[in-house]
């Protein structure tokens, strides 16, 4: 596995600005091997990213981090093989249940079916950026009220998604969340609680 | 001395009561680790290589292209000399990413020699097994003799268990010990013999699985990708993560055998059936088969004979799937016995009213169907087979019923009492998602007569005493068994210190609302801390055992459950769409131990019930041999908008209490495909002999039958 690191600052490393710097010798070593280094400048130069490793700068739940991925790494293998950001889940691995969804600057995206390269500079939230078990948001509040999980393995898609959703249509139908939530998918067979509690959270306006 | 018996109802504080799920709040905020959320240090990913063949001869294994691309650090292959169905595994790669992995993994050679395959199962000629048959009465004699006669056909094919988490584990030898995280659900002994492959002895094996996404029957086991992993992590000294790629978990890693049958059924002018005959055929892959019950539930039919034949199919092998054989048998008996309903013109709830009697448990169904009617409105929503309001979308209503034992595994659980209060309760078992966790915890804190929450509940280790697989719907029996024993013991020497301090016999004493008191005497009472101080310095740990056919004795647990659910939909006979609009699920299990989570296991059944009913088929090609559509876009699973309106009615009254506790797992999962299938029958006025109840299915059915009937 690749090696990373966090920065507490957020906006001062760029993957532009980390490879200028790194031309002038002022940015920590360390962080790359220098083939990944070299073929992560030449990309620089025409325009094409990789084959190799390449340094990027995620922005996951407020932390910038560090890490290097080869460009054909999806945003969902980043969060879960390098970052330890296992809330989304790997399930389909091609944009069709749900399980690995996240919020690309607040709107809902497989991360299964986009490339991390590709999220850089966007402010990436997962289901644990939304709340902790000891502070949980609205909708996590809700689904833990009404049961809305069984084995769970598809909940933090679902409540990602359904925060993005209440947020959007704070006053939705029990039609509109049906809709809402259609590109997500449970095996146990927990859409009953889950109904209930986005209909919940909904109605706690500017609760999520 | 506290007695193990569970207390009344007008006692009862925590169990039976509708307690939030432990664990909800780590499930819903991603704190849960799941055993594909288990990242080590230094850990490699592996993944594998399988036949593209249904039937094949495997020659050369060349991996010298994959173990040569940087990055790869282990490979390893099967000695394998003939593959038996697509997704066989044959070789596997472990390399420093997973992108790397996957490429290493197409850069393996395998020399095939394709030979002839074999994955129909819908044709009885292709049985090549000896039927299996079985008589009871006699069927020829009765037939003629018969009021009414009705055969019909009918067909459920093979589905899959499509876990969102797939089967796998993280696997790390270190210093001689074995460590393994997988997805299981049978924590005590899933590494019986695992460490043969890579020499490391079952005392130094640990397994832990604290979360696991979904298994439905499919998990017992290690598995070939458990040997697998090990011998990869053994290679390399490292930590080795495999889990299978969806294509792969949809063909080899859960089939339930399909069932199709062709069944006459005689019967008396008035609708009582008195003789069943059934031919039924199906697949469990490449192993064999087992006829599913036909008649189901109507178990005093006095004339039956049934012939079962199993069909070989170069397909991945059969896995349990909730209920084995009883979703397949029970489809089979009530869409036949609707047919013959409809054959005589007679209402469908009276008909099964009738035969209730031909049941193991005639009062229990009656009682159920009459509420199930009542909550879904059968009096107001009932008409004779076919909708004949004028448009395209007919409306109609079909309900089954079914049975399932249910009785706890054996299990055994410490609860340990500290001198500051504080209690803690190990079992290894797991929670699949049924609320183990946090039942364990209500019925240790009932016990000692704590709030709930006041219990530190440890599962999900193979160190732990030892508990059953959670199959079968034996896990509610034996952990409430084994904790609600444990926990006495240990209240038994609280009690036994307290009396000394309270200077009364240990005998009168009770543990309710956080205290020990003597009877109805408030005077001689301490409170729950004040009585465990007087244990001293040594905390008390007591192990509690549920030995089933004791517990069953004892009355603690027993088996044996009845359930009726209807369905009401709505079928456009133009386009053939079926949509559910409610759905009802009567259900009896004895005693609950949490009733918010039970009906969530309850309404999860039927939605699972609605996907195979509508949706599920592994679909696969003659001539390639291949699965179509191992993959969510076209393995459809129901979403949020397709389940209707639903509602779970649960039988608490005390006569089902007085039971026992007795598993719901399975029960719930049975009867939705029947019920469907019956609705969708009388909607639209003919039977759609298989599912899934698709829109060519139905359109087909119609058009056999000239249209609308």
């Amino acid at each position: 596995m690749s090696e990373h690191h966090d920065t507490p600052d957020v906006t001062s490393v760029t993957r532009r600005g980390f490879l200028k710097g790194f031309g002038t010798g002022t940015v920590a070593t360390g962080l790359l091997s220098s083939t990944a280094v070299h073929e992560a400048m030449a990309a620089e130069k025409n325009g094409v990213l990789g084959p190799g490793e390449i340094p990027i700068t995620l922005k996951v739940n407020g932390r910038n981090r560090q890490l290097n991925v080869e460009p054909r790494v999806t945003l969902l293998d980043a969060l879960r093989n390098r970052l330890d950001t296992t809330g989304p889940k790997k399930v389909c691995d091609r944009g069709t249940c749900g399980a690995c969804t996240v919020l690309l600057d607040g709107q809902p995206v497989y991360s299964c079916s986009m490339l991390a390269v590709e999220a850089e500079g966007r402010a990436i939230t997962t289901v644990e950026g939304l709340g902790t078990p000891d502070k949980m948001n609205a909708v996590q509040q809700a689904f833990v009220k009404h049961d809305a999980q069984q084995c769970g393995f598809c909940t933090p898609g679902f409540v990602t998604a359904a925060t993005a959703f209440v947020r959007k249509n704070p006053n939705a139908t029990t039609d509109e969340i049906c809709k809402g939530l259609g590109g997500n998918l449970c095996r146990c067979g927990t859409y009953a609680g889950m109904l209930l509690a986005v209909a919940d959270a909904t109605k706690a306006k500017g609760g999520v | 001395m506290a007695s193990v018996n569970w207390p009344a109802a007008e006692k009862r504080s925590v169990i039976g009561k509708r307690i939030d799920r432990a664990d909800g709040p780590a499930k819903s905020t991603g704190a849960a680790k799941y055993s594909y959320d288990v990242n080590r240090p230094g850990m490699l990913f592996a993944k594998l290589v399988w036949s593209p063949h249904a039937k094949a001869e495997v020659g050369n294994i060349d991996l010298s292209a994959a173990a040569a691309l940087p990055g790869v650090k282990a490979t390893w292959k099967d000695d394998l000399k003939d593959a038996q169905y697509v997704g066989q595994i044959l070789a596997a790669v472990a390399a420093e990413t997973e992108e790397i992995a996957v490429e290493a993994a197409n850069l393996v050679k395998i020399d095939y020699k394709p030979t002839e395959h074999q994955v129909r199962d819908s044709d009885p000629a292709l049985s090549k097994d000896k039927p299996s048959k079985k008589d009871t009465g006699n069927v020829d004699e009765t037939f003629p003799k018969a009021d009414v006669t009705v055969s019909g056909n009918y067909g459920i094919p093979v589905i899959t268990h499509c876990c969102l988490e797939p089967h796998g584990q993280v696997t790390e030898i270190k210093d001689g010990e074995l460590y393994v995280w997988p997805s299981t659900q049978n924590v005590s002994r899933y590494a019986d013999r695992l460490g043969e492959s890579a020499d490391v002895p079952q005392n130094k094996i640990h397994v832990e699985c604290q979360y696991m996404g979904g298994g439905f029957g499919s998990k017992f086991g290690y598995d070939k990708w458990g040997t697998i992993g090990a011998i990869l992590s053994k290679q390399t000294g490292r930590a080795v993560k495999l889990m299978l790629d969806r294509d792969l978990e949809l063909m080899i890693a859960g089939n339930r055998p399909s069932a199709f049958a062709k069944v006459k059924l005689g019967a008396t002018k008035d609708g009582l059936v008195n003789a069943v005959e059934t031919e039924v055929w199906g697949t469990g892959g490449t192993g064999g088969f087992n006829a599913p019950p036909v008649p189901y539930v109507f178990t005093k039919v006095p004339n039956t004979r049934i012939t079962g034949m199993g069909i070989r199919t170069n397909r991945g092998g059969q896995r349990a799937w909730r209920a084995p054989n009883h979703p397949q048998g029970c489809y089979i008996t009530m869409s036949a016995f609707a047919d013959l309903a409809a054959e005589l013109k007679m209402d469908e709830l009276d008909f099964f009213l009738k035969n209730a009697d031909q049941t193991d448990r005639a009062e229990v169904y009656k009682e159920e169907l009459k509420i199930a009617a009542e909550l879904i409105g059968y009096k107001q929503k009932a008409h004779p087979r076919g909708d004949k309001t004028p448009g395209p979308i007919k409306r109609g209503i079909g309900m089954s019923m079914h049975t399932w034992g249910g009785r706890g595994h054996p299990s055994e659980c410490d609860v340990t009492i500290n001198p500051d209060g504080s209690v803690e309760a190990k079992i290894g078992t797991q929670d699949l998602g049924v609320g183990t966790r946090t039942c364990i915890g209500q019925v240790v804190a009932e016990t000692l007569g704590l709030p709930y929450g006041s219990v530190k509940v440890l599962i999900g280790k193979n160190e732990y005493p030892q508990s059953g697989a959670s199959g079968g719907s034996t896990t509610i029996g034996g952990i409430s068994t084994s904790s609600r024993m444990a926990a006495t013991q240990a209240l038994n020497e609280v009690f036994a210190k307290a009396a000394g301090r309270l200077g009364v016999e240990a005998d009168t004493l009770v543990a309710q609302n956080g205290a020990i008191q003597a009877g109805d005497n408030a005077a001689k009472k301490l409170s729950w801390k004040e009585a465990c101080a007087a244990l001293g310095a040594s905390p008390v740990t007591k192990r509690g055992v549920c030995v089933p056919g004791d517990a069953e004795k004892a009355g603690l647990i027993s088996q044996g459950v009845g359930g009726v659910q209807m369905a009401d939909v709505s079928v456009d006979v133009e386009t053939g769409v079926v949509t559910i609009n409610e759905m009802v699920a009567v259900q009896d299990c004895g005693l609950i131990i949490n009733l918010k989570l039970a009906e969530s296991q309850v309404f999860g059944a039927l939605i699972m019930g609605v996907t195979y009913a509508l949706y599920e088929e592994a679909v696969y090609d003659a001539k390639t041999g291949r699965m179509l559509n191992a993959d969510m876009e076209f393995y459809r699973l129901a979403g949020i908008k397709d389940v209707g309106k639903l509602k779970v009615h649960m039988m608490t009254t005390p006569d089902y209490e007085k039971r026992g506790v007795i598993g719901l797992g399975e029960p719930p999962v049975i009867s939705p495909g029947a019920a469907i299938a019956n609705a969708v029958a009388n909607a639209c006025g003919v039977r759609v002999p298989s599912l899934p109840l698709t829109p060519d299915r139905v359109l087909a059915a119609l058009a056999q039958k000239g249209g609308l009937a």
